[in-house]
């Protein structure tokens, strides 16, 4: 599915005053693509999320999907929230399928597809199991899986590796964008880290402080075909990381 | 998990872990021992009066006595049902009503200073309100019981469903989930542990609000036997009274413990 973000502006109202998040934004996702937004915190990237996914109204602008408007929360968008957000209670089976649960399509049809996902991924064996008998990597491949079992053409993930060790993060982003490479569909992940940005996109979009605009959008074609750990190891990687962090003008 | 090859500073530790935990249990009984020897011993030779302290043999009798006249069950059966009552109605109704205030901000906020004020005021000073309005009776200890639990259960569940995880909440709109969906498959379960900590404190207050209820309206149960032993000085049949209450309490703190464990194992959390 191809979205287009056309002059997103984004303020709050609050009884404190007016806070400006998103002034502007436009750019596009071309069907298919992996799409990071980078950008300083407090940037208004997750504002920028919601956004797109129905879950807020922006102060102006609109967003096509395959050229048509959307307002409410869409079928066809999935989102893969800040850490994993697995339910405690639940089991991993009941976690995974509470998507379809909730939209009412909790048929044996998609709980086979769901199990196929489970097996394709290694984790059959813990599907009885509750999520804290599940290491980090784990987790976040159910998480995926509970995204992946609504069946959305749209993948949303708001950092959702901010919450694991350095180690493990490398090796799960690796694995989650090969994982969404093979499924074809387009995603859009928020992140403030660059290397996560190169190592798993076709295109960067920089946003700057808030207000966040547009700052910069950067196409990622001499990467193409390259596995995300593979990445890190090119020269090219260094160079457009020294970019990004000139364009981001961190100041500490 | 059994160790079959020792090392030999591990057996060392375990046999010392063995015998700390040894010595606790054997002060412990050492310490009721001497606690109901002294007594015992104290109040024969006259050092205190057996009158007013009453003697552990004399507790016993008495609940020897209560037991072969049949008022024992009777009495202890009255409280436990009355706070088994007043327990489960202060529990149910205060979470219903924490519900129904997450549910419409403008309810709670409304409603917020009014709770905040029956929340603050001592219960018990709604006793002679109830005896006047419903009567001197069991609905007056059992409405004295959930007055105690319902508005701490009020604001202890709604506070804990106001901070479910924004971000899961999050996550159940974009998969469109209704209120009432959010409601029992998010906000609910996901507050377990705060469900169970009301569960465990207001076994405690129901016994609060019994007794107390009892004192003033008495007719049969635990408070009623302590106000009536007190006013006859017989010091015996207060202190047994008492001690049947401490046992009643412990079992139905215990038994929510036992809930509380077998619904976590359930649900496979810790």
């Amino acid at each position: 599915m191809r979205i287009e973000l056309k002059n997103i502006s984004m303020t709050y109202q609050s009884p404190e005053g007016e806070v400006e998040a998103l002034r502007d934004v436009s750019f596009d996702v071309e069907d298919g693509s992996f799409v990071t937004i980078v950008g300083p915190s407090g940037c208004g990237k997750s504002t920028l999320l919601s956004i797109i996914a129905g879950l807020e109204q922006p102060t102006s602008g609109e967003i096509l999907f395959d050229g048509q408007t959307l307002s409410k929360p869409s079928e066809k968008i999935g989102l893969m929230p800040q850490r994993d957000q697995l339910f405690e209670w639940r089991t991993i089976w009941r976690n995974v399928l509470l998507g379809p649960e909730i939209r009412g399509e909790n048929t044996p049809r998609r709980q086979a597809e769901v199990g196929r996902l489970l097996a394709q991924y290694a984790l059959t064996g813990f599907a009885k199991k509750p999520p804290s008998q599940l290491s980090g990597g784990m987790r976040q491949r159910c998480a995926l899986i509970r995204t992946l079992a609504v069946e959305p053409e749209v993948l949303l993930l708001d950092e959702p590796f901010s919450a694991l060790d350095y180690q493990t993060r490398l090796a799960v982003s690796a694995d989650i964008s090969g994982i969404i490479r093979k499924t074809h569909k387009t995603a859009l992940l928020v992140t403030h880290d660059i290397s996560e940005a190169i190592s798993m996109s076709d295109q960067i979009v920089v946003l700057s402080h808030r207000p966040g605009e547009v700052r910069n959008i950067h196409t990622l074609d001499s990467f193409r075909g390259v596995g995300a750990m593979e990445r890190r190891g090119l020269s090219a990687f260094q160079e457009l990381f020294r970019e990004i962090w000139g364009e981001l003008d961190v100041n500490v | 998990m059994s160790e079959t090859n020792l090392s030999s500073e591990r057996a060392a530790y375990l046999l010392q872990r063995r015998r700390k935990a040894r010595k606790v249990i054997v002060l412990r009984v050492l310490v009721l021992v001497v606690f109901l020897a002294q007594w015992e011993i104290t109040a024969r030779a006259g050092v205190v009066d057996a009158f007013i302290v009453s003697t552990p043999s004399r507790v016993l009798r008495t609940l020897a006595g209560l037991y072969r006249s049949g008022d024992l069950w009777m009495h202890l059966g009255a409280s436990c049902m009355e706070t088994i009552v007043g327990f489960l109605f202060g529990t149910l109704l205060g979470i219903l009503i924490a519900v129904l205030l997450w549910w419409s901000e403008t309810l709670s906020r409304v409603l917020d200073p009014y709770l905040v004020v029956l929340n603050a005021l001592p219960k018990t000073a709604l006793g002679p309100i109830f005896i006047v309005w419903i009567g001197a009776g069991t609905s007056s200890i059992i409405a004295m019981t959930i007055a105690i639990s319902l508005f701490v259960t009020i604001l202890n569940m709604y506070v804990a469903f106001c901070g479910t995880d924004r971000e899961k909440l999050r996550l159940m709109q974009t998969l469109g989930a209704s209120k009432w969906q959010t409601l029992h498959t998010l906000v609910i379960p996901g507050n377990y542990s705060a469900l169970f900590n009301t569960l465990r404190v207001n076994v405690g207050l129901a016994w609060v609000g019994v007794i107390m209820g009892e004192f003033l309206v008495s007719k049969a149960g635990l408070g009623y036997l302590i106000v009536y032993g007190s006013q006859v000085f017989n010091m015996d049949l207060v202190m047994a009274s008492v001690l049947l209450l401490a046992a009643a309490a412990v079992v139905m703190y215990q038994a929510v413990l036992l809930l509380e464990r077998a619904v976590k194992r359930r649900m496979g959390v810790n």
